[in-house]
């Protein structure tokens, strides 16, 4: 990890103002902001870690567990939620057995929930990494999954 | 710019332009209700509690924020203001627990104060709530997060003020929460138990642990003294109820700590408590203690320094002073120790800052600290040097931060990362053992690029053209080897040292545990000199001394060669003088000084030994041998102190004192101040006042000394000693006074030197061994002896303490 964050702090100046950029690429480069790179991180900008730890807990972007090769966010906005995304949710939590925000044991999926991907007219809808996949029930939501598991080169529908 | 009219509840005020209308509103005596808000930190606006209508406004504003406008028209308790208020109080109330009947904040919370002011009994809004569980980690306080509001006042000051930056807001939302990084427990963070979150926090999410179940603010009263412990001189609100000490607060109101405190201060105090405390004067029989009247003791005590006197002759008497005593105690003592026909009176710490009142001697003539802790604040640059006053002396490491906080530059040169370094803009890691090197290529640099004084050398020095060639012999290459700094960063240090209008220099007791302590100390009055850092305010050099009243101690005369005030027993006018006042001959000959007469062992010419407050057998943390033996060869020993501690364990008779609470008297703290410290609980059984018991002892001892009160022997002492003589306690109540202070319409001297130093000039001093190849084994300058320096004298009242359990390496 040393390594992966010295060649991140290279281009850095080691400035209090640059806390969130290194975050930023200490994260690209590692999948997830570890509790020791945390600390490196505070050590370079010379700020305290509870600082640095509490601005990587208040954005979304940042994540302190590792993530899962493949990223499921379900829309829980107000028309994909009328059209029982709670439903769908219970499903996916169910099959990958994973809360939310939570991977599942073979890091393969990563549960999210989100609230609007702007895709209103295919709800419930979900994105799994770039792909969106829409009209969703319990039962296809189930083998969208699977199938994505078994090979996840599937193209999304749209 | 001119100032700013605008109308506020129908009262008409002129501000300065970027007063906040909160301010304003203060400025009229109008309470407008704050969470967020803390002059201390800038403010942001967030809890909207202190909202006001301002008329041709859209929406209400935030006062703490809102700048007051000309001719602007302010409401702070309409009927929409009040609305917005109890909305703001009721979503909070929603999530806090309204255990107030055994909450121990109750009488004391603002929440609470407010919910009552706009009748607030409950909330009308219902939901989900925090359940957290307390963090109990620590020895020192208690974490109840679901009572916080998250005003953030903690995390400011904890960050800004103090730079633990231990705690920090975490998450965001409804799980918005403060505490330390990756959900430690505070025991596990860089907390330094200074207690400032505590003592800041608006609700009872922060309850110190001494306080749990102890009593309500409104059966608590309140009595103002002086910390202790470091030479700072901290005053603290004493929490007393029904005679005992239940809690400390900082003072807000006086120069020296504005509110702030460090763990000694805080949570070091419940010694008074314990159960090793002397109560009764004891006597040793066959080698064992018996428990005697005053009477038993004092006679006993008489009677074999009337033998001692009469076999061995005045010189075989001593007493040795412990920088802990007040002014009154120490300076009855000494006047005991020389009616008795002896100048053999010494305290013995001083040998810890000898470095630095030699250095400084001989630079200005006088070992003073010649700047005042508050003007730290002002500075433009501050040179850390062989220092960590975050450990040592927290306070000045709070003022360093609040300088930095306005702009100036720092510059820490440590071999180790100290408490300051993550906001240094100048960090000089250099090698150990070579500050002296450091500072003279500093000197170097500022000759060579012009940075010099030269009106303030011209004038007010000697010595300069010495330095110069002693200076300018080594070039900076040379410098840069010998530290291990790069010269860059030794020119970019020079110049921003010598380029800030007002320079400060900073250097604890670590300077006197280095080899080089002396000549460091004598470098560092060099750099002043060539920058004309002295003499005015917010510059000078920064010497602070480890314990409470060391400095007061000195001016006492506690010491072998002088009498109080410095003045010399050898010159014939001073003796008369003292004489005169104290009916009895003085000695002209100087007596012997501790570090003489302890490492006498067998052959000692002292017979009989009075101790006070003073552990010499275990200082500095190990038993000094040299120093059991000389005791054990004694006729006989007195030991007066608040304590059994080793040393008393040797004594023939011992004589229990009273501690700081217990107790009326003054302080004098490193920058000079004498300050009033005053009585709060009564002493533990029969001990007694220092003061008192010496004063008793006189009369056994055939002198007739009558006072009434410590403010006699203050009013006797100032009568004799210049640098006092415009002091009284009257004088002393609110701000204390720094002296010189020669008389009554005097406001005293919060700057030495200005036109004149002691000695005339300003010397210059060639220091001149930057040679030497600095050795890895040579003891470091850096600080790390500097805590325990400071804890020396004080171990025996913090190893009784709570703060015992603080150990560990804060706040890097």
């Amino acid at each position: 990890m040393e390594e992966q964050l010295n060649s991140v702090f290279a281009s850095y100046q080691g400035e209090k103002s640059e806390l969130i950029p290194v975050l930023q690429d200490v994260q690209e480069e590692l999948g997830y902001l570890p509790e020791e790179a945390i600390r490196e991180v505070a050590r370079f900008v010379r700020l305290p870690e509870a600082k640095v730890f509490g601005v990587a807990t208040f954005y979304a972007r940042f994540h302190l567990h590792p993530r899962g090769e493949h990223i499921i966010r379900l829309c829980c906005g107000t028309a994909c939620h009328v059209r029982g995304a709670s439903k769908v949710a219970d499903r996916v939590k169910d099959v990958l057995s994973v809360g939310v925000g939570e991977t599942t044991e073979d890091m393969k999926f990563t549960y999210e929930e989100v609230a609007c991907i702007g895709a209103c007219g295919l709800a419930p809808v979900m994105t799994i990494d770039d792909k969106t996949f829409g009209k969703l029930d319990p039962d296809k939501t189930e083998k969208t999954i699977k199938k994505f598991g078994e090979d996840s080169s599937e193209g999304g529908e749209a | 710019m001119s100032a700013i009219e605008l109308t506020i509840d129908g009262k008409k005020i002129e501000v300065e332009p970027g007063t906040t209308i909160l301010e304003a509103a203060r400025q009229l005596g109008i309470d407008i209700p704050t969470f967020c808000y803390d002059p201390e930190l800038p403010s942001n606006g967030a809890c909207r509690i202190c909202v006001v209508e301002v008329e041709k406004a859209r929406a209400l504003v935030a006062s703490c924020v809102a700048p007051a406008g000309s001719d602007m028209v302010v409401h702070t308790a309409s009927e929409r203001v009040i609305n917005a208020r109890r909305a703001i109080l009721s979503l909070l109330v929603a999530n806090h627990p309204l255990d107030c009947i055994t909450c121990e904040k109750t009488g004391e919370c603002k929440l609470q104060d407010y919910c009552y002011r706009y009748g607030v009994a409950d909330s009308e809004f219902s939901g989900e709530v925090k359940e957290l569980s307390d963090d109990d980690s620590n020895a020192f306080f208690v974490r109840d997060m679901n009572k916080c509001i998250l005003c953030g006042i903690c995390v400011g000051k904890c960050q800004d003020v103090i730079g633990a930056g231990a705690i920090d807001f975490t998450k965001r939302g409804f799980v918005a929460n403060v505490g330390p990084a990756f959900e430690d427990s505070i025991e596990d963070s860089t907390c330094v138990f200074c207690g400032l979150c505590i003592d800041s926090c608006p609700v009872g999410a922060l309850i110190p642990k001494y306080s749990l179940g102890k009593g309500r603010p409104w059966e608590i009263t309140k009595t103002r003294a002086v910390c202790p412990y470091c030479s700072i001189g901290c005053n603290v609100n004493l929490h007393v109820k029904a005679n005992e000490v239940i809690g400390v607060t900082p003072v807000e109101t006086n120069p020296v700590n504005r509110g702030h405190l460090c763990i000694k201060g805080k949570f070091g105090w419940d010694y008074l408590k314990s159960g090793d405390r002397l109560t009764r004067p004891l006597i040793k029989s066959n080698g064992v203690f018996l428990e005697v009247s005053w009477e038993e003791a004092l006679a006993l005590i008489a009677d074999n320094i009337d033998e001692v006197k009469t076999r061995y002759g005045s010189d075989a008497i001593m007493g040795l002073c412990s920088p802990k005593t007040t002014n009154e105690e120490s300076y009855l003592f000494q006047k005991l120790i020389r009616s008795l026909g002896t100048n053999n009176v010494d305290s013995y710490t001083r040998h810890c800052h000898a470095p630095a009142v030699d250095g400084m001697m001989e630079a200005f003539g006088s070992a003073a600290m010649t700047n005042s802790i508050e003007e730290l604040s002002d500075t433009g640059a501050i040179l850390v040097v062989a220092a960590d006053p975050a450990e040592s002396h927290p306070v000045i490491s709070y003022r360093v931060r609040e300088a930095v906080r306005n702009g100036a530059q720092l510059i820490v040169a440590d071999p180790e990362p100290i408490g300051l370094t993550d906001l240094a803009q100048h960090y000089l890691p250099l090698y150990e053992g070579s500050a002296v090197a450091l500072v003279n290529a500093m000197a170097y640099i500022i000759i060579e690029e012009g940075l010099q004084d030269q009106a303030f050398i011209d004038k007010r020095t000697e010595g300069y053209a010495a330095f110069k060639a002693a200076v300018s012999k080594y070039s900076i290459q040379d410098a840069a080897e010998v530290t291990g700094i790069g010269e860059e960063e030794l020119r970019s240090a020079a110049r921003a040292y010598a380029g800030a209008e007002k320079a400060a220099i900073i250097s604890t007791v670590g300077a006197n545990y280095s080899a080089a302590g002396g000549g460091l100390v004598l470098a560092l009055a060099n750099l002043a000199l060539l920058t004309g850092n002295l003499g005015k305010e917010s510059a000078g050099l920064y010497l602070p001394y480890g314990e409470n009243n060391l400095q007061g101690v000195s001016d006492m005369g506690a010491l072998p060669a002088v009498l109080s005030g410095y003045q010399l027993v050898k010159e014939k006018a001073v003796r008369d003088k003292f004489s005169r006042s104290w009916k009895t001959e003085i000695n002209q000959n100087a007596g012997l000084s501790a570090a003489e007469v302890f490492t006498s062992g067998e052959n000692s010419a002292i017979k009989a030994l009075y101790i006070l407050d003073e552990n010499p057998v275990t200082c500095i943390g190990e038993e000094n041998v040299e120093t059991v033996q000389f005791l054990a060869n004694l006729d006989f020993l007195i030991v007066q102190d608040i304590f059994m501690t080793e040393t008393a364990a040797l004594a023939d008779v011992i004589l229990p004192a009273a501690a700081f609470a217990e107790q009326e008297g003054t302080y004098t703290n490193t920058e000079r101040r004498v300050q009033l410290t005053r009585q709060a609980v009564n002493p533990p059984g029969e001990a007694f006042p220092g003061w008192a018991i010496i004063a008793e002892l006189a009369g056994w001892l055939g002198f007739e000394w009558i006072y009434d009160g410590p403010s006699d022997v203050f009013d006797e002492m100032t009568s004799l000693t210049p640098q006092y003589a415009g002091m009284s306690y009257e004088r002393l109540k609110t701000r204390g006074l720094q002296w010189p202070c020669p008389s009554e319409d005097h406001p005293g001297t919060a700057v030495l030197y200005e036109g004149r130093f002691s000695r005339g000039l300003g010397l210059f001093t060639v220091v001149d061994d930057q040679t030497a190849v600095p050795s890895r084994t040579e003891i470091s300058v850096s600080s790390a002896a500097a805590y325990h320096a400071c804890q020396c004298q004080s171990d025996s009242m913090s190893k009784r303490s709570v703060i015992n359990n603080f150990k560990r390496d804060s706040g890097r």
